[in-house]
């Protein structure tokens, strides 16, 4: 088991030596930022202060050795735009994003799961039939898409709920949260419904197609044939059968809707990473573009890290496998 | 009854599959013959009048004709500029998941025939690639490339091509472990041939079911890009583009702007993932009764 879990952590720290190669080299390749930086009416000598400051004068590779070194230190670098350092930066976005992911995807799982199964276990009543078309929709249409008619429908059309922004916040350890105040939960609920959509649906079926599958195996029919009751069944043996699909999806997914996030905090102009990162594309604000990326890979690679070892952890012919 | 009349009668069975399939062509059709249904060539710059800008649907402009969907801020009829943006949004799904599915088709089934070293490292790469968000991917990329109809079908193949590569490896994997094509192995045939022949026939029902769904998702991903101004130049609005332009009006009740372009692709996209859901479920063994 030692073995195993060296040999993955080996494997994230090339991953994301590799990563931080790739992003650094391709973020860098775009334009050239001392036009964003500097007003095109500066003098020469004022332009090639400003080059020698930021480091720009510097080749490609030890540009890129100083940004690993400061990496390996926690220092990320100072956004061009905001001149403070990016971390910091990222830092104060950060809690306006996680919460609207995990408020997301926590109700997208608790939804999801118990609709799924209901479909799956009953997979020609009607009921079911206007779920999985319901989450075909919600598969198939583009979140920005259902972000711009949320909007009209019920902050321009209805005017019950706010369109954008996050509205009153309370601090918790100095970290602002919208869903304790009821103007901030006002706020998050498009934001959250808009974002959770796409994971009720993958969460939807995911659970009907173990259910389905499951509910035609030998391990049920046993079940049913020793007298057990339906719901024991559902809530025993079927639950505990689909939820390491499920718990896999749950981790992964947490990562993705973060990139996702990217779309939803533009158009509900929520203060978080997303919106930051697309304002930070538009204006060549490469140090918050870099370090905004590395973060994300690092999550990736986090998520994947602790889903391999408690999968090792769950099934031994995985262990084995990857010593061979 | 070959193969494919029985696929057929058996897709035929599902109405709302056939409605989709109907829906998916009509669409493409509508597309192709655009600019012989369309009263204006919306990418003709001179034959826009700002005077006919953002009227609602049914306003009659200075072209003489009603703009049955109403005008776009540009003054664009939106009614030809859907069926326009139509055109780039197929388009750039075909091109997209045509090119991915390709190459990663080709990395898959190599990674899965050669094994060792090879095998390793495309497989890395992929799965690598895979725990990325493809929206990021496409994000960045278009972002360093720029815009332009080339650069975003680059962008979205490299967003995507590694589910190809996934499903191709994996069907290629559980196919090369078979006897047949052992027996063919066998045989002088060439390398090439017992790929081409052999191999590739049987791996192709997971990557029909792939293709289906990621061309979808390169049209929608697509619109996205552009809806965040990242996607094609503002001289060839795509839905998405058309999308994005009247999202600042929205808020003063012109819906329509906005509206139409969405709903014209949603047609398009969920059709097309109905299709797609009713190819797998007939493809997928454990479903067969």
């Amino acid at each position: 088991m030692l073995g195993f879990v060296i040999q993955r952590l080996l494997q994230a720290i090339m991953v994301m030596a590799v990563m931080s190669v790739i992003v650094f080299c391709g973020v860098y390749a775009i334009g050239n930022p001392i036009d964003i930086v500097i007003p095109p009416d500066a003098t020469q000598d004022l332009r090639e202060e400003a080059i020698r400051r930021l480091g720009l004068d510097q080749p490609l590779w030890k540009q890129y050795l100083t940004f690993a070194g400061n990496l390996m230190q926690g220092d990320f670098g100072r956004s061009f735009v905001y001149n403070i350092p990016v971390l910091e930066l990222i830092g104060g976005r950060l809690p306006a994003t996680l919460e609207l992911v995990l408020i997301s995807v926590l109700s997208a799982t608790v939804l999801g799961v118990s609709l799924g199964v209901y479909a799956g276990y009953r997979p020609d009543s009607w009921l079911s039939k206007t779920i999985m078309a319901v989450s075909v929709l919600g598969f198939s249409v583009p979140s920005f898409w259902v972000g711009l008619i949320l909007i009209l429908t019920f902050a321009v059309n209805l005017g019950w709920l706010p369109a954008g922004g996050r509205g009153d916040t309370v601090l918790v350890w100095g970290v602002p949260f919208s869903f304790l105040t009821l103007d901030g939960l006002s706020h998050i609920v498009l934001p959250a419904i808009n974002l959770a959509l796409f994971k009720l649906a993958m969460m939807i079926r995911l659970a009907r197609a173990g259910t389905r599958e499951i509910m035609l195996t030998d391990t049920i029919k046993f079940a049913r044939a020793a007298g057990i009751s339906e719901a024991v069944i559902l809530r025993r043996h079927l639950l505990k059968l689909i939820s390491i699909p499920i718990i896999t999806v749950f981790g992964l997914e947490l990562g993705s809707t973060l990139a996702f996030a990217v779309v939803t905090e533009t158009i509900f102009s929520w203060p978080g990473v997303g919106k930051l990162i697309i304002d930070s594309i538009g204006v060549l604000d490469r140090p918050v573009m870099v370090a905004y990326l590395i973060l994300v890979a690092f999550l990736f690679v986090l998520i994947n890290f602790t889903v391999d070892l408690v999968f090792a952890l769950i099934d031994p012919r995985i262990r084995a496998g990857a010593t061979e | 009854m070959t193969p494919l009349a029985r696929f057929w009668s058996e897709f035929r069975e599902n109405r709302i599959a056939l409605v989709a399939l109907v829906v998916v062509v009509l669409v493409v059709l509508l597309a192709i013959f655009a600019p012989l249904i369309t009263p204006q060539d919306p990418y003709d710059m001179t034959g826009l009048s700002l005077m006919d800008a953002r009227r609602p649907p049914g306003f009659v402009g200075s072209g003489g004709y009603a703009h049955v969907l109403g005008t776009d801020p540009q003054g664009r009829d939106l009614l030809s500029a859907i069926l326009y943006g139509l055109r780039i949004s197929i388009q750039i799904g075909l091109a997209a998941g045509g090119v991915a599915l390709t190459i990663g088709a080709a990395l898959g089934i190599l990674a899965a025939y050669a094994g060792g070293r090879i095998e390793t490292l495309i497989m890395r790469i992929v799965d690598l690639q895979l725990s990325f968000p493809a929206i990021l991917l496409a994000l960045v990329l278009v972002a360093l490339l720029g815009q332009g109809k080339g650069q975003l079908i680059g962008a979205l193949v490299a967003a995507q091509y590694a589910y190809f590569a996934r499903t191709a490896y994996g069907a290629a994997k559980s196919e090369r472990r078979k006897d047949y094509i052992e027996a063919a192995r066998a045989t002088p045939l060439s390398t090439r041939r017992v790929i081409l022949r052999h191999l590739l026939p049987n791996c192709t029902p997971p990557l029909i079911v792939v293709a289906t769904v990621q061309i979808a998702n390169s049209i929608s991903l697509e619109a996205t890009l552009s809806f965040l101004g990242l996607g094609l130049p503002v001289t060839e609005p795509s839905l998405g583009m058309l999308i994005s332009n009247g999202f600042p009006y929205m808020m003063s009740g012109r819906y329509w702007i906005s509206v139409y372009p969405g709903i014209a692709l949603i047609i398009l996209i969920v059709a097309i993932n109905i299709v797609g859901d009713q190819i797998r479920d007939q493809f997928n063994p454990r479903l067969r009764k």
